[in-house]
Formats: structure tokens, C-alpha cells, sequence
């Protein structure tokens, strides 16, 4: 099992270092030059000469991506142009947003995916399953940043009042404020990964809540995060039904499926041990690549919910010609791609035997 | 003489059965999703072309003497008859919302067409050098193509939009980057299915040239797939293409671009919520069709892709 991982992960490298190219080369296209962006337009030559020399512009640009990937496996991400802010204390502000909403997402697409498929897949041809894929066709049709602010009239204007009032933006409530982990539990002093593991549970609300006690906060945060992760989760949780559907009605197609009805077996339990186990394997991969796609969602829906995610912050840093910025968010979204890749590689050798031996 | 009918009357239905496009056309009449899909595309194409007879209002210009935001104003929903009518209300620019929807229609249509004709153009050739040729040139396309898609779409075609600069077209061109590992993939797989068969090697032996193989041999086995994965690129390069001018960097102000409307109005979903619905509902309504039709197509041109309808 290890090293079929570590397999992947070889593979999986090249791509990796392309993303790195790529988004290296992108940013240095650019046009518009960082110095003036950053320093005014009235910046003088010898204060440009002064910044790109101290941000390593002035060398050429093959110098400049080594001297940049050689960086990253140190750990270091550089600074913001912008602000100068170490760009690891941004990604640590910023990742934690992203990461709740994108878990809450594929968790309720997943869920309510599966479980829509797999009655639309036992109840074929009827009214239900007829009303599920129209739904689901209109799932994958639908612009997340329309059903994004719909929602929000909804949840904020019309129900306001009863218990289903929703707040349409933001991350929490005025007055809730979330406690410095490092300095509640006086480990300001620790540095490197830990710091940064330690900086990415203090910023996540509901962690945070959850781990000093303050269980409001928690709460106060999940209610801010519905209306956000609904928005972004419908389109996978409709191509997560049509193809939970499908893939179930070609394994309830199978000889075994027969036999094992054959031998007496209660159908609920066919449909549970047997046939959606063998539906399974298209069900994860098609959740694996959702989850990217749910990355490109969050784009949109942190920009309507006004919520600090990674999303707002690229789209900030790719306007503000923020080079390092735009780079070190790339890293870091190419990474969870592969993490996620790996977890279904791994549910595949988990769900399918045959995948281990290959 | 019924002896005689029998053998005639066969043969006519074999023939016809023989017909590949006869037989698409018929099934994808038959096939349910596949006619709503059509319906709806239909009624797009008409307001696109007839946009300017359809279209009470122009779609630019401000009405002098409306209130801004005015909601929908119907006659026949008990709308006072001495005011003008306004099915989808007045935008925060004095314009009437129906007319630019009904305008929207065209640019739309034109968006979807124009991205995807560019990335089938430029995928089915990178696709293509990469099965016909294969090695590292091979590696070289696929790889670059993994990369463009390791990478969330939106991100990407927002990153390229940075580089060249805000504007539709620039967007576009963006989209159709994104899109051009898919049809890059769906030819290659083509090309490589079909290039060691029997009769590519018989047109090699009688002397054809490669590119005349590639062309007259090779190329119309990846037609269908095309198709399908083509219409259902037009709907994805429409929906993006609408989240970037939503975002501020596609089609820009005055342009009745439907992400453009929305994006221009989301402040105000909640005083006039009318100027967001209708925007997104054409979108949707839009996007849907091409869906629709594209899965009709999948199931009919090739059955082993679908999985019962």
C-alpha cells in the first residue's frame, strides 16, 4: 500500500513542477512593472533598481524561478510586494476558510449525492428519479454566483425573522473574535512547520471554537458557512447523483448481482454490500475531481459571501501584480490537488483489491 | 403480389436503417432530454437572430423619464395599462432588462460558438501530433495538457485574463485555453484506437501521404466524440465566460452580457431582486440546452457511453 503511494506520488511530481513553470512564467507575463505598481507611478529609477534587487527581480528570469523553487523546498514562500508580510503568515490566515468551506462542501455533495443517486438508480423511470435528474441537469446548469446571492435573498430577506434567517455575508458575527492559539496556550516561540500547522487550527473558526471551548464561535461559524457551501456544493452534489445513478444501474446489471438475489439474499442487502461497493470506484473519482472544480467555486463564492478565503485573496494578488503572492497560492492549491488525487488513488486500492497487485 | 411486397418494403427499411444521420436525427427526436434541450436552443437561436424585432427597448441606450430599479411592469398582471411595459423591470441605467436579456442571447450564443470552435481547432491538432506522431512529442503535449488541468479552470482562465489584460475577448481566448486538454484528449484517444487498423495501413500501402492518412483516415473517427464533447464545452465556455465578466473581467460596461448584469446589479439583490434573477435564469436556461443536447447526443451517436439514458 505504502508503495503504491509512493508511486502516485512520483507520478505526480512532474505535474508538480509544471504548475510551478506555469504559473511562474503567467505572473512574469504580466504586464506592468511590480516596482510601480508597488512604489506608485512616481517612483524613481533608483528606488526600482533598490526593490528589484532586494526582491531578486533584476536577475534573469531562469535565475529568478531556480532561486524560487529552491526557496520553496527550504519552506520559504517569500513576501508579499505588497504589504511585505511573509507569504506563509497570509497562507495561514487565509487557507483555513477555504479548506472548512471546501470540507463542508464535498461533505453535503457527497452525501446528498450519493443518497439522490442511489434512489433515483432503485426507483428508475418513476416521478422521483424523472424530478432528480431534471434537478440535477439544472444543478450542473446553474451559475454558482446567481444561486449564491438567490440564496442570500432568500435566507437573509425573505426568511428573516424565523428560525432559517441565515447571515448573507461575512465569516462571523460583529463582536465574535476568535483567541491567538499560540498565545493562549504560550507557544509563541515555536517555529517552522508547527508554527504554521498551529497558525492554520488558530484561524479556523470552528477548530478554534472547538478547541478553547468557546463554542459559540463554532457555531457562529458554521451559520455563516451554509449558505457559502450549499452555493458552491451544488453543481458536484448534481454530477455526483447523475453518476452515482448510472454507475449503480450498470452494477444492478451484473450476473453477480443476480446470483447473489439467487441465493436468497434480501435486496437491501445487495444493493449495500454488493452492488454499490462495485459503483463505488466512478462514485470517488468523480468526488476527486469535483473537489477541484469545488477550489474554482470558492473563487465565486467567497467573492459574493465577503468571506477571507484563498480564493478572494489570489484574485486580490493576481490584480495587484503580487508575484509571489499568486505563486505561493498556486503551491499551495496544487498541493491539496495532489493530496486529494492521492487519498482516491487510495480509496481505489481500498474499494478495489485489484488496483493494489497491479 | 403480398408475396412480392414483403422482400421491397424490406429492403426500403434497410436502407434506410443503413443511413447513419437519418438515424441520429430520428433517435435524437426520440430521445427525451435530447428534444427539450432542442426546444430551448431553438427559442434561443430565435431571439438572437430576431433580437432587434423582439426587443421593445434598446438594449443600450437609457429610457429618458423611468425610475431606476423599477420593478417588472405587466399588463396583463394588473400592471396600470397607461405605463409603459417592462417585463423584467428597469436596470440601475434606466434600460429595459428584457431587451437586454433578449440581446444577451446573441452575445452568448456567439461566446459559446466562437471559444469552443477555437480550442477544437487548436486541441484536435495538438491532440492529433500527439497519437500520430507519439513520442516525446507526445509526452510533451500530454504533460503540458495535464498541467492546464491541474489547475482549477477559473483560477487559470482568471490568471490568463491578468496577463492579457480585462476585456471579452481576452476572456475568451482565456476559456478557450482551458478548454483545450479536453478536445486534445478526446482526438488523441481517437487517433490512437484507429491508427494501426487494417484499412490505415492499406491507405499507407497504397502510397497516401501521412498528412492525407491523418486527414481522410484518421481524423473523422474522432468526429463524434467531438461532437458531444463539444456541445458540452459550449456550455461550460458560457458559464465561465459569465463568471469572469461577473468578476469585472470579461464583457464590459455597456455590453448586455448576462454575467455583466449580474455582476453589475448584486448589490442589489435585495431592493430589486428581479435584476439578479433574470440574468441568471438565462444563463441557466441557456447553459441547460447545450447540457441537454449534448447528453442527447452522447446517448445516440455512441451507446456504449451512456448508461441507461
Amino acid at each position: 500500500m505504502t508503495q503504491f503511494l509512493l508511486r502516485r506520488l512520483l507520478l505526480v511530481l512532474p505535474v508538480l513542477v509544471g504548475i510551478l513553470l506555469v504559473t511562474f512564467i503567467i505572473t512574469r507575463l504580466v504586464p506592468g512593472d511590480p516596482c510601480y505598481v508597488m512604489l506608485g507611478e512616481h517612483a524613481t529609477e533608483a528606488s526600482c533598481n533598490d526593490f528589484n534587487a532586494r526582491f531578486g527581480l533584476d536577475k534573469s528570469i531562469p535565475e529568478q524561478f531556480v532561486r524560487y523553487a529552491l526557496n520553496l523546498l527550504k519552506g520559504e514562500f517569500g513576501n508579499s510586494l505588497k504589504d511585505r508580510r511573509p507569504i506563509t503568515t497570509i497562507i495561514g490566515e487565509r487557507l483555513p476558510m477555504t479548506i472548512e468551506l471546501t470540507v463542508l462542501a464535498v461533505t453535503l455533495s457527497s452525501f446528498f449525492g450519493i443518497l439522490l443517486g442511489v434512489i433515483s438508480a432503485l426507483k428508475r423511470n418513476t416521478i422521483f428519479d424523472t424530478l432528480t435528474m431534471l434537478g440535477a441537469n439544472a444543478g450542473v446548469s446553474m451559475p454558482i454566483f446567481w444561486l449564491g446571492l438567490l440564496l442570500a435573498y432568500l435566507f437573509a430577506l425573505v426568511l428573516k425573522g424565523t428560525p432559517f434567517q441565515l447571515p448573507p455575508s461575512g465569516r462571523l458575527s460583529a463582536g465574535m473574535s476568535m483567541l491567538p492559539l499560540a498565545k493562549t496556550w504560550g507557544l509563541q516561540d515555536v517555529t517552522g512547520i508547527k508554527a504554521f500547522l498551529l497558525a492554520l487550527l488558530s484561524n479556523s473558526a470552528i477548530m478554534n471554537g472547538l478547541l478553547t471551548g468557546n463554542y459559540a464561535l463554532t457555531f457562529d461559524a458554521l451559520k455563516h458557512l451554509i449558505l457559502p457551501s450549499v452555493a458552491v456544493s451544488t453543481v458536484s452534489l448534481a454530477i455526483i447523483a447523475r453518476m452515482t445513478r448510472s454507475a449503480l444501474i450498470d452494477v444492478l446489471g451484473q450476473d453477480y448481482i443476480r446470483t447473489a438475489r439467487a441465493k436468497g439474499l434480501a435486496y437491501a442487502l445487495v444493493v449495500r454490500r454488493h452492488a454499490l461497493r462495485n459503483a463505488l470506484i466512478p462514485i470517488v473519482t468523480i468526488i476527486g475531481i469535483q473537489t477541484g472544480g469545488l477550489l474554482s467555486g470558492a473563487v465565486l463564492t467567497e467573492t459574493i459571501f465577503s468571506l477571507p478565503g484563498v480564493g478572494s485573496r489570489m484574485v486580490e494578488a493576481i490584480l495587484n501584480r503580487d508575484y509571489p503572492v499568486v505563486q505561493g497560492f498556486a503551491v499551495v492549491i496544487a498541493l491539496i490537488f495532489v493530496f486529494t488525487n492521492l487519498i482516491v488513488d487510495a480509496s481505489y486500492a481500498y474499494l478495489d483489491p485489484r488496483v493494489r497487485v497491479k | 403480389m403480398s408475396q412480392q411486397q414483403v422482400p421491397t418494403l424490406s429492403a426500403t427499411t434497410i436502407f434506410q436503417r443503413d443511413n447513419p444521420s437519418v438515424i441520429v436525427v430520428r433517435r435524437l427526436f426520440k430521445h427525451r432530454s435530447a428534444k427539450l434541450g432542442m426546444f430551448l436552443l431553438m427559442v434561443l437561436i430565435i431571439c438572437a437572430v430576431f433580437a432587434e424585432q423582439i426587443a421593445p427597448f434598446d438594449p443600450i441606450v437609457p429610457i429618458k423619464g423611468e425610475k431606476r430599479r423599477a420593478p417588472p411592469c405587466i399588463h396583463l398582471l394588473g400592471c396600470p395599462d397607461d405605463q409603459p411595459e417592462h417585463l423584467m423591470g428597469i436596470d440601475g441605467n434606466t434600460r429595459d432588462q428584457f431587451s437586454r436579456i433578449i440581446f444577451g442571447a446573441r452575445l452568448s450564443l456567439r461566446i459559446g460558438v466562437a471559444t469552443v470552435s477555437l480550442a477544437i481547432v487548436i486541441g484536435a491538432l495538438l491532440g492529433a501530433i500527439a497519437g500520430f506522431v507519439g513520442g516525446w512529442l507526445d509526452d510533451l503535449i500530454m504533460r503540458s495538457m495535464d498541467v492546464l488541468q491541474a489547475f482549477p479552470g477559473l483560477l487559470l482562465a482568471i490568471a490568463i485574463v491578468a496577463v492579457l489584460g480585462p476585456g471579452l475577448i481576452n476572456a475568451l481566448l482565456a476559456i478557450a485555453i482551458i478548454e483545450i486538454p479536453i478536445f486534445a484528449r478526446v482526438v488523441r484517444a481517437s487517433v490512437l484506437s484507429v491508427k494501426e487498423l487494417e484499412y490505415v495501413t492499406a491507405s499507407r500501402a497504397l502510397g497516401a501521404s501521412e498528412l492525407r492518412i491523418l486527414f481522410t483516415s484518421i481524423l473523422p473517427n474522432s468526429l463524434t466524440p467531438l461532437i458531444v464533447q463539444g456541445t458540452l464545452g459550449i456550455a461550460s465556455a458560457i458559464l465561465s465566460a459569465a463568471a469572469l465578466s461577473f468578476l469585472g473581467l470579461g464583457a464590459e460596461f455597456p455590453t448586455p452580457e448576462w454575467g455583466l448584469m449580474l455582476g453589475e446589479e448584486r448589490n442589489s439583490v435585495f431592493n430589486a431582486p428581479f435584476l439578479v434573477f433574470f440574468p441568471g435564469l438565462a444563463i441557466m436556461v441557456t447553459v441547460l440546452s447545450f447540457n441537454l443536447l449534448g447528453d442527447g447526443l452522447r446517448d445516440v451517436l455512441d451507446p456504449r457511453l451512456s448508461h441507461g439514458g
